[in-house]
């Protein structure tokens, strides 16, 4: 087939003396639209790059913090206050909603803090007991102190903080979750 | 062998060594690219042959555009709409290539009736050309099923009852009509196995038909060579040639930055509208497939009850094998349309007939009241969806779903037991197990309340072992957790 065509070629009855610049002039064309090509490819594959870059870009996955309630509520506070609140996790196009209760309590200095209510033992739910004025641990009998701290029990380290916010007079939490079973607090997801 | 051509060609415009060379020598690219380039075309180079190139071009770029937006779609009645709202919405130039694709099979079908308008009108499928035109007419006919496929898969109210539509139509064929519509909608209804079916269709089936056919369209036409202009000899051609490079490749090139332009500032001023999602019990709806359906989709308005096999299946498969049949037909070796009355007049009356029935199907909208008022409230609906911020879809293990299902009372209040008596901890939030303890999901079906209420109380010997204490609370907050344990599923 080749040869056919470089047959015709020959017999195109193109000028023969023009012959070598009509080559040099068509390889420059060449490289022209081969520069061409690169340059408007290069352009086209820019939307093509931002599109598939943009879990680079941007978070598409990302833990929304909660709001507990007002923050006028707790300044009221003579005891721990559970407090159920809306954890939005968003993944890609699609969100999880699940829902964690959380305590609003002061802290030595009279300052909102808000705990989780996981055990810091072995991930029981603790709740409150107002008889005893402590959280107690119903698995394995871990107590704590209204502010939190560790009073007796298995437990190594006393409950834990969770980062908080105060957003247009609403109290902001950010849900995390903590290893358990060791003495510091360490952060998992 | 490629010592040979170094000498045949002169060294002038070839380099002896270097990478280049080592490439050349490997692969044998020089000859390849001098074999497509040097396409020899009888009476020179035109415009009028520029649009085959022209979909080649769509077609990759289709390729490409489709293949990034797969990235994030998800093929699921679930999803789909989800997908292609974030993709449209919030993922950066998603609006933009989606756009490009979807415009880009408008631009296919425009350009590949006007490369079909040009084959036909200089008479380019004569002269030992029938299998070239059967595999061009077979790629016209994949091209519109790519576009009827892909038409659903964004799952939007315009998608979904356009392809309702389209087949409802399906079951008109006689005898078999009803199974092929079950077969082709997965069902008898349109459902998630519909999207499946269309999404495996538009993505690996129909696209591996084009690239055979494309591959065999362009070996065919190579073999067969290019057949000139209109009073060019098709068997024998006899005037001077032109090689494809460089002055058609040129030409080829102008409608492509064309096409780019036109597609690109489209896209960018224009984008794509996303409906609504599907909602098959809007009744309301009035269902209009895209543009180049239109015809087809008035023509299906006039042909009812027995007389429907006729238009719907008849009618077109006469239409077809005609089509199919032209070059083993008109054998006569008369290009110049001028002297083929009949064949112009053929495709006048066609061409016609389509845009006819296109602008009859506008021109009806726009003078039934009721249609044109439900048309533009559904197109302020589209732009009202698509004026919306991107809402990622819940999840269906998020809790609130759950929460609002606790219809019970009863139920409800055992769930705040359940959790309050750390129960989840073990079990699972919704009682779904984790590694410390079993399911609680279906419990019901195996032990009744009393029993429950016993195991609670009293747990066995193997559940003490895995850490289950004993519950000690009050008879009616036990009564609530064993609901909310038996409501489980």
């Amino acid at each position: 087939m080749f040869e056919g065509a470089a047959d015709s070629e020959s017999a195109t009855a193109k000028p023969s003396p023009s012959v070598t610049s009509l080559k040099s002039r068509r390889s420059f064309l060449g490289v022209l639209l081969g520069l061409g090509s690169l340059v408007v490819g290069a352009l086209l594959a820019v939307p093509l790059i931002r599109f598939s870059l943009f879990p680079l870009l941007r978070r598409t996955t990302e833990l929304k913090g909660s709001p507990v309630g007002e923050i006028s509520a707790f300044s009221q506070l003579s005891e721990p206050a559970m407090r159920t609140i809306q954890i939005e996790q968003v993944d890609g196009w699609r969100k999880a909603v699940s829902e964690k209760a959380v305590y609003v309590t002061k802290d030595g200095q009279g300052q909102l803090r808000v705990l989780t209510s996981i055990c810091p033992h072995l991930g029981c739910t603790v709740p409150w007991n107002k008889e005893k004025k402590q959280f107690v641990c119903p698995c394995h009998g871990a107590t704590f102190a209204a502010d939190g701290t560790r009073v007796s029990g298995p437990s190594l380290r006393g409950m834990d903080t969770l980062e908080t916010s105060v957003q247009d007079g609403q109290l902001v939490v950010r849900f995390q979750y903590f290893r358990q079973l060791v003495s510091d607090k360490e952060v998992i997801g | 062998m490629g010592s040979t051509h170094t000498n045949e060609c002169g060294s002038s415009s070839r380099r002896e060594s270097g990478p280049w060379a080592w490439l050349n020598h490997r692969t044998g690219l020089d000859d390849l690219l001098r074999s497509a380039l040097d396409e020899p075309i009888p009476g020179g180079a035109r415009f009028a042959y520029i649009f085959g190139s022209g979909l080649l071009f769509i077609f990759i770029s289709q390729v490409i555009t489709g293949i990034f937006l797969a990235l994030y779609y998800v093929p699921s009645a679930d999803h789909a709409h989800t997908t292609v709202a974030y993709i449209t919405k919030a993922v950066t130039a998603g609006s933009f290539l989606r756009s490009l694709h979807a415009y880009g099979a408008s631009a296919m079908v425009i350009v590949l009736f006007l490369h079909l308008s040009q084959t036909y009108i200089y008479g380019s499928y004569k002269g030992r050309r029938e299998l070239l035109w059967l595999s061009g007419c077979v790629l016209f006919g994949l091209v519109l099923a790519m576009a009827f496929t892909g038409y659903l898969l964004p799952w939007d109210q315009r998608a979904y009852f356009a392809t309702a539509v389209g087949t409802n139509a399906i079951s008109e064929v006689p005898w078999i009509g009803e199974s092929l519509k079950r077969l082709v909608r997965g069902g008898t209804d349109m459902g998630t196995l519909t999207i499946s079916r269309f999404f495996v269709a538009h993505v690996f089936f129909v696209p591996a038909c084009i690239f055979a056919l494309v591959a065999s369209h362009i070996f065919l036409f190579r073999k067969a060579g290019a057949a000139g202009p209109v009073n060019e000899d098709p068997y024998h051609p006899k005037q001077d040639v032109e090689l494809f490079y460089p002055r058609q490749v040129l030409m080829d090139l102008s409608l492509t930055a064309l096409l780019i332009a036109g597609l690109g500032l489209l896209c960018f001023f224009v984008p794509m509208q996303l409906g609504p999602p599907a909602n098959p019990a809007d009744a309301q709806y009035v269902p209009r497939p895209e543009w180049y359906y239109l015809p087809i989709f008035q023509w299906l308005k006039y042909w009812h009850g027995s007389a429907a096999i006729i238009g719907v299946l008849v009618i077109p498969t006469l239409l077809v094998l005609a089509v199919l049949a032209l070059p083993f037909m008109d054998r006569s070796v008369e290009r110049r349309p001028w002297k083929r009355p009949v064949a112009m007049a053929a495709y006048a009356f066609v061409v016609f007939s389509l845009v006819g029935l296109g602008l009859r199907s506008q021109y009806l909208d726009r003078h039934d009241p009721g249609v044109a008022q439900q048309l533009a409230k559904q197109k302020a609906e589209e732009a009202e969806y698509a004026s919306k911020p991107f809402e990622p879809e819940l999840s269906s293990a998020s809790l609130t779903a759950e929460n609002a299902t606790l219809a019970d009372p009863l139920a409800a209040k055992g769930k705040t037991l359940f959790e309050g008596q750390s129960c989840n901890a073990c079990h699972g939030d919704g009682g779904v197990g984790t590694a410390a303890a079993p399911p609680l999901v279906g419990v019901k079906a195996k032990f009744s309340p009393d029993q429950l209420a016993e195991l609670f109380k009293h747990p066995t010997a193997k559940m003490n072992a895995g850490g289950m204490p004993p519950i000690d609370l009050p008879p009616d907050d036990l009564k609530a957790l064993i609901a909310y344990v038996e409501s489980l599923k």
